[in-house]
């Protein structure tokens, strides 16, 4: 273990550079985000089957969720990664009030988001469209808000519509719950920022926390075409 | 495997607001496009732009575009892998009514 | 002592500096405990499943303990056992070393995983505990979401739980091979091992967090009663299966890969010669990795699953035969001409060649379609997958216990003892697992106590030699046990062999290399002067 003047105080023993150390970190980030695509991915593929199987029925039970509150949230988190982005930059330029500045947006922002997401989940539990023993779903044929096809027609119509809603409040509350843990981690991220760990040479944590950031952008990304927009028109 | 230059790339601010702008009129389309009928093609259209913005997501707000060759493998590798369980599990779905099994053993 | 030398083992000896270490290599030892418990439960469960089979009746035991215990034996074996043994214990001694390291890329995250690991394993020790769970290791639904009385909930958490910490394994060493080699160790210099447990990391990280989200959600459907597989609502209990087995199926590489690392080291070094086909070798450990991911659904050609689907997995499974065969056929092609040395990590390589050549063929016979609808479920099956795991890689896993045994503990084992136990553990392999194929072929199906008479012979055949196999590990235990006291201290390099673990004292210092080593040569390279040279210089 060589303790040259150059080892600078960041860089872990095990290393023989800094950017060593930071190439690592990101592969290690990135391998991460793999996984956890492949996470959400299983999520994914059993929708899809279920998307596949019932499509009326996923329509129609699309169709009673907020597509207003579900578009504002898409808004919202985009400009949650716009801050992030630019938080990572403030990195890159050793600005460690910026750094502060933008996680403090972005976390603004994540809250937002989450209160929308909070407030969807309170007007869908007083629908009684939570999935469990009390989920009750009449589908409502005479106003025509739900055509009568083969599929519709079928006495467990209401089953299929509780499908539906098994996997919004999964995968939304999955994604929900990377949300709160990315908090966690800004919050972090401004302790050390305040603390001045943070220069041009060393902004690691920033961009690793930003990646973890976007890739839950990216879920969402997915998330709001295929659960608000099945069956718009 | 990479010069230092790629770890600090600092792209202008101008790039990260265009990109904004980019996901910001792609959720739009997504939304209108929802609103017509095109039959079978709405999700394809849906997921389509989806990808479009999580690319670009990718390639700027994560610095893929600036990133060395494993990095990009290993995104890359993540959503080949899902795409491949998708294909995979829904080539069962999709061929279940093809032939019917016999009725009795 | 005559004389003391710092090494990992002695740098400290507190409680503390064990829970709270961030050295590769006593991680590696912790895991080792720990696995080897979860080896001795899963072993207890077996032997008592198979005194109860030695008659056709029901004798010591009721269907719902009987369930329990298979079900504990295959959660506790797979999950707890197979899954972290070669790349927890043996990975992470030695891939650092290997690749000329101080330690892995993320030294937290490693020890973190020990933890994750642990607290994994109490939920899946709790859930015995407090009931047991009757599902079998498959939890297949609905009869797992719905219906079974049992503590499905506790078990599935903790394998979610313990699957994250093979998640940050895995991700830990493809970072590490990436970034950490040391300066002329190029990729092609690899040791086999460390190309082994790449393609393991590969799956690891591609494949884990898909066991994760599927158990989470028989987990979530338990507890909330939220209907995801539930037939009662349209759910589709067949969807359950083809998300379990796109992990579980790429699992059993995840099992075989890292052993068929040990056996490439083992069968250069004991024939004293280069791998044949070195590059050929490494690339079939990425093309299994890779192939393996898309054969799940010959564990479904009974399950409703379409017959074009079927026709598909089967075509793919029938490929992935082709990298496994290439293995087998350079490493008995490294045995042509060699100098061959019989000892005792030998006997177990030379056993999981052919051990494992049985069960991959008749992996053939299961992929298909025909076949398996007569063998399906039946203990042919149960036959088969014992030849890989436990002919191959539980053979693997203590042959590179053995061979890396004097790099770990600084002792000799007992030659003549770990010969002697080598055969026995053959011996009493083949007489369990044997029958059970004809047994199998027969019709005896999987998970029953209760059979004909007519299959009696068989099953006795089997605990007689479930016996043995009990008494070879116990065994091995006794004098691997007696050598960390009492065994003859090692050298350095004490099988000649080529590799940068053997150029580094035995037990290795805690930071492993004083100076960085620089590579100038291929891997397994045996013409070089210094795998004979005489190492007596550091003998204590």
């Amino acid at each position: 273990m060589s303790h040259d003047a150059s080892h600078p105080a960041h860089l872990a023993h095990h290393f023989d550079s800094p950017e060593q150390q930071n190439q690592s970190s990101s592969l290690g980030m990135w391998l991460f985000l793999a996984q956890e695509v492949m996470f959400f991915g299983g999520l994914f593929v059993a929708y899809a089957v279920y998307r596949f199987k019932y499509a009326d029925a996923f329509a129609v039970a699309s169709g009673h969720l907020s597509l207003f509150w579900g578009a504002v949230n898409t808004v919202v988190l985009i400009c949650s990664s716009l801050t992030m982005a630019l938080a990572v930059r403030c990195g890159q330029l050793g600005d460690k009030r910026g750094i502060i500045r933008y996680v403090v947006a972005t976390m603004i922002l994540a809250s937002v988001f989450l209160g929308i997401k909070g407030l969807e989940y309170a007007h869908k539990y007083e629908d009684q469209l939570v999935p469990g023993p009390q989920f009750e779903y009449v589908p409502d044929f005479d106003s025509y808000s739900v055509p009568v096809t083969a599929e519709t027609a079928d006495p467990n119509f209401a089953g299929h519509v509780q499908l539906f809603y098994s996997f919004y409040f999964v995968m939304t509350g999955l994604h929900a719950l990377h949300m709160v843990i990315g908090l966690g981690l800004m919050v972090w991220l401004i302790v050390k920022a305040a603390k001045n760990h943070f220069s041009s040479e060393y902004y690691t944590p920033v961009e690793m926390t930003g990646l973890y950031w976007h890739f839950v952008d990216i879920v969402w990304i997915f998330l709001f075409p295929l659960v608000y927009l099945v069956w718009r028109h | 495997m990479s010069s230092p230059s790629d770890h600090h790339h600092v792209m202008p601010v101008r790039t990260y607001l265009n990109v904004f702008g980019a996901l910001l009129v792609l959720t739009v389309l997504t939304v209108v496009v929802a609103f017509f009928d095109l039959g079978p093609l709405n999700v394809a259209v849906a997921v389509t732009i989806a990808s479009a913005k999580a690319y670009v997501v990718l390639l700027y707000f994560m610095h893929v575009r600036y990133s060395n060759r494993i990095i990009w493998l290993t995104a890359a590798a993540g959503f080949v892998w899902f795409v491949l369980m998708l294909a995979l599990t829904l080539s069962d779905y999709a061929t279940r009514g093809w032939l019917p099994y016999p009725e009795a053993w | 002592m005559t004389k003391s030398r710092t090494h990992y083992l002695n740098v400290n000896h507190t409680v503390g500096s064990w829970l709270f270490t961030v050295d590769h290599k006593r991680i590696g030892l912790m895991y080792l405990g720990t696995i080897l418990f979860f080896f001795l439960l899963g072993g207890i469960a077996a032997v008592l499943f198979r005194v109860e089979l030695m008659t056709p009746g029901s004798t010591l035991m009721e269907s719902e303990t009987y369930n329990r215990l298979f079900t504990m034996h295959g959660i506790t074996m797979i999950f707890f056992f197979l899954v972290p043994s070669i790349p927890a214990v043996l990975g992470n001694f030695l891939l650092p070393i290997m690749l000329g390291a101080k330690d892995l890329a993320f030294p937290k995250l490693n020890l973190a995983s020990w933890y994750v690991f642990t607290i994994g394993g109490l939920l899946g020790l709790g859930s015995i505990i407090f009931g047991g769970v009757d599902t079998g290791w498959t939890f297949y639904t609905p009869y797992s979401s719905t219906y079974a009385n049992s503590q499905v909930i506790l078990a599935a958490l903790g394998i979610f739980i313990a699957g994250f910490a093979s998640i940050m394994t895995g991700l830990n060493f493809i970072v590490t091979i990436h970034k950490m080699r040391a300066p002329g160790l190029t990729w092609f210099r690899l040791p086999l091992f460390v190309w082994a447990h790449y393609a393991t990391s590969i799956i690891i990280i591609l494949g884990t967090p898909v066991i994760a989200i599927t158990i989470l959600l028989v987990a979530i459907e338990r507890i909330f009663q939220v209907g995801i597989f539930d037939p009662a609502l349209g759910g589709d209990p067949v969807l359950f299966q083809h998300l379990f087995w796109f992990y579980s199926h790429p699992a059993v590489y995840i099992m075989i890969l890292p052993g068929m690392g040990v056996i490439s080291e083992i069968i250069a070094c004991f024939s004293r010669k280069r791998i044949f086909g070195y590059k050929v070798v490494a690339m079939s450990s990425l093309a299994i990795a890779i192939l393996g991911f898309f054969v799940w659904g010959h564990h479904m050609f009974v399950s409703s699953q379409s017959m074009y689907a079927g026709m598909v997995f089967s075509i793919l499974s029938f490929l992935v035969a082709i990298p496994s065969a290439i293995k087998v056929f350079n490493w008995t092609a490294t045995l042509y001409g060699g100098s061959i040395k019989l000892d005792t990590p030998m006997l177990y390589a030379l056993g999981f060649i052919g051990l494992f050549t049985i069960g991959g063929l008749t992996g053939l016979f299961l992929a298909t379609m025909a076949i398996n609808i007569h063998v399906h479920d039946t203990y042919f099956v149960v036959a088969h997958f014992h030849y890989v795991m436990v002919g191959g890689m539980v053979m693997a896993f203590f042959g590179g216990l053995h061979f890396w045994w004097p790099k770990m503990t600084g002792r000799h084992f007992s030659e003549m003892l770990g010969r002697i136990t080598a055969v026995v553990i053959f011996i009493g392999f083949n007489l369990t697992f044997f029958p059970q194929f004809i047994v199998g072929y027969l019709g005896m199906p999987r998970r029953y106590h209760i059979y004909p008479e007519e299959f009696q012979i068989f099953h006795v055949l089997s605990t007689a030699g479930a016996a043995v196999l009990a008494v070879g590990y116990l065994l091995m235990a006794a004098y691997l046990f007696h050598s960390l006291i009492l065994g003859k201290r090692s050298s350095r390099n004490p099988w000649k062999a080529i590799g940068l673990e053997w150029t580094i004292p035995s037990p290795p210092p805690t930071e492993n290399f004083i100076d960085t080593p620089v590579v100038d040569y291929e891997a397994y390279d045996y013409s070089l002067e210094r795998a004979y040279e005489d190492d007596e210089e550091d003998h204590s």
